[in-house]
């Protein structure tokens, strides 16, 4: 198994304020890891430092080739894609432009269009929608467009902040699920951010644990989600 | 009824004009949330550049493009140079800025080209349109000009990419970031499309209000007053606004005894702040709602 993202002393800083406190975790090529953690661990801030949207130090390495100090846009085109928090909708548009513009960076025309029609096999609510405005969808499936945005860069990584938040416990299993899919079928990465450990860990292959800023656990999603203690004090359920 | 019929003509003319201004507005506004107070000086000084090269001996339409590609790279220039380094910066020195640029603008027009009015010419001719006297040619050719500009930008925007991702950049930054677009490119290519919009506005303007360095100030108000009757937020609206605005403009300068053409101008700052009351957010405009 290769590393496909390695993260190593990561800091991060908002203003004076320091979020992460060296943190370092690996991710395995074409497993599906999760970071799991309270309110304010810090599980937001690794994935914004992974895309240089936060002010950080530490080396993050993608595929052995450093990240730190590059643009935000620069870092997707090496197949990064990030669902952020929000699932940051172009809510003006259609969802077929959303679609379009996960795309952006791609030049292959005829991909884009069989990757679309991709998107809706996998989604079939966004083609019953594609020509209204996204803003217009409700909450789940805004986060499928999402996820199916982030999918039209064919990534070799996607980094999912809380898929889950705000959704009706249906519509969570449905979206895992087809997370779990694309994962096996397509061999995308993920790296899952989540506050719902119970699911995550079942849909996971490998799992961290991080508090204030830093990782306290770490290992086989099933070891994790089977040691009691460990679900008891860290992960409240 | 005739009267009627050729002021309300004469106002699609002149607002077409507005349209166009308001348009640069609404875009660098859209891009950068600011108005930008220069957008008529850029587009004077970008209309004596095409009448020095006239006086040069460039024949009309070569000069108007040569003039179309310099005002983009110009535009594109001046956010490089002055806008981009403000970004972050608070709103007063977004202002000073705009002020600054406005004046500086001003003056080397008023230094190459001195204050005195020049006429400036129409490729149309000023003829009567098809026989017609309810407008002349080139109140015709003004028309003609920005229908053909508002297609081809609505064609731009919607059917390429490269406006599909200017439009992604302007409504969402941080997503338009998060699936590859340099967000910072685009903005300067809103300001040298604006920019380019403007010079197109001045060249055509140009013949009716003569060439100086004040000519746009008039023009400027009335293009904010349809970009704010529009809706700041919305392209459309700014263009169907500006057309409003001329016709408003060019009826109550008619039938409202005591305005004629001198109280034309406080007309538009009336309809600015009559908007600002009833319907901030225009006609088209979307309201902001922020979740706190």
């Amino acid at each position: 198994m290769t590393t496909l993202l390695n993260v190593k002393d990561l800091r991060a800083y908002y203003g004076q304020v320091q979020a992460l406190h060296g943190l370092s975790f690996s991710l395995n090529e074409g497993s599906l890891t999760t970071l799991l953690g309270a309110n304010g661990a810090g599980k937001t801030t690794t994935l914004r430092a992974i895309c240089n949207m936060v002010r950080s130090t530490g080396g993050i390495e993608f595929d052995g080739k450093p990240l730190n100090n590059r643009s935000t846009e620069s870092i997707v085109r090496f197949g990064i894609a990030h669902v952020p928090q929000g699932r940051g909708t172009f809510t003006n548009m259609t969802v077929e432009e959303n679609l379009q513009l996960g795309a952006i960076t791609r030049k292959d025309s005829a991909g884009i269009v069989s990757d679309i029609e991709r998107m809706y096999a996998h989604f079939p609510v966004l083609k019953q929608r594609h020509t209204q405005q996204a803003g217009t969808l409700s909450g789940g499936e805004q986060q499928m467009l999402a996820v199916a945005r982030a999918l039209m860069l064919r990534p070799r990584l996607m980094l999912l902040d809380e898929p889950s938040f705000g959704l009706a416990p249906l519509v969570v299993r449905d979206l895992f699920g087809i997370l779990g899919k694309i994962n096996r079928e397509e061999k995308v990465s993920i790296l899952v951010v989540e506050q719902n450990a119970q699911l995550a860990l079942e849909l996971a292959d490998q799992a961290y644990v991080i508090e204030t800023g830093r990782i306290v656990m770490s290992g086989n999603a099933k070891d994790i989600a089977n040691n009691e203690e460990i679900r008891k004090s860290y992960l409240g359920y | 009824m005739e009267l009627f019929t050729n002021q309300v003509l004469a106002g699609i003319a002149t607002g077409a004009i507005y349209a166009c201004m308001a348009l640069a507005v609404v875009m660098i506004y859209q891009a950068i949330d600011h108005l930008n107070f220069a957008q008529g000086e850029m587009a004077m000084f970008s209309t004596f550049i095409s009448w020095q090269l006239m006086q040069w001996g460039v024949p009309y339409w070569a000069a108007f493009v040569i003039t179309l590609a310099f005002s983009f790279v110009g535009g594109i220039a001046i956010e490089r140079i002055l806008f981009k380094p403000l970004a972050k910066a608070p709103v007063l020195t977004n202002v000073a800025g705009f002020i600054a640029l406005f004046a500086i603008i001003n003056s080397s027009a008023g230094l190459i080209w001195d204050f005195t009015i020049k006429q400036y010419p129409t490729p149309f001719g000023s003829a009567p349109f098809l026989g017609s006297q309810l407008i002349s040619t080139h109140q015709a050719g003004m028309i003609g000009v920005t229908v053909l500009l508002l297609l081809g930008l609505y064609f731009f925007f919607q059917y390429t990419r490269i406006g599909l991702a200017m439009r992604a950049a302007a409504s969402v930054p941080e997503s338009a970031r998060l699936v590859g677009i340099n967000t910072s490119w685009m903005i300067a290519l809103g300001w040298g499309m604006a920019s380019a919009i403007g010079s197109i506005a001045g060249m055509l303007i140009a013949p009716v209000v003569f060439l100086e360095p004040n000519m746009m100030g008039g023009v400027l108000i009335y293009g904010f007053a349809a970009a704010v009757l529009g809706g700041l937020t919305s392209p459309f609206g700014a263009v169907v606004g500006g057309f409003l605005v001329g016709i408003f403009e060019n009826l109550a300068g008619t039938y409202i005894p005591g305005v004629g053409n001198e109280l034309k101008l406080p007309i538009a700052l009336a309809l600015i702040i009559s908007v600002l009351v009833v319907k901030p957010a225009g006609l088209f405009g979307r309201h902001i709602v922020k979740r706190v």
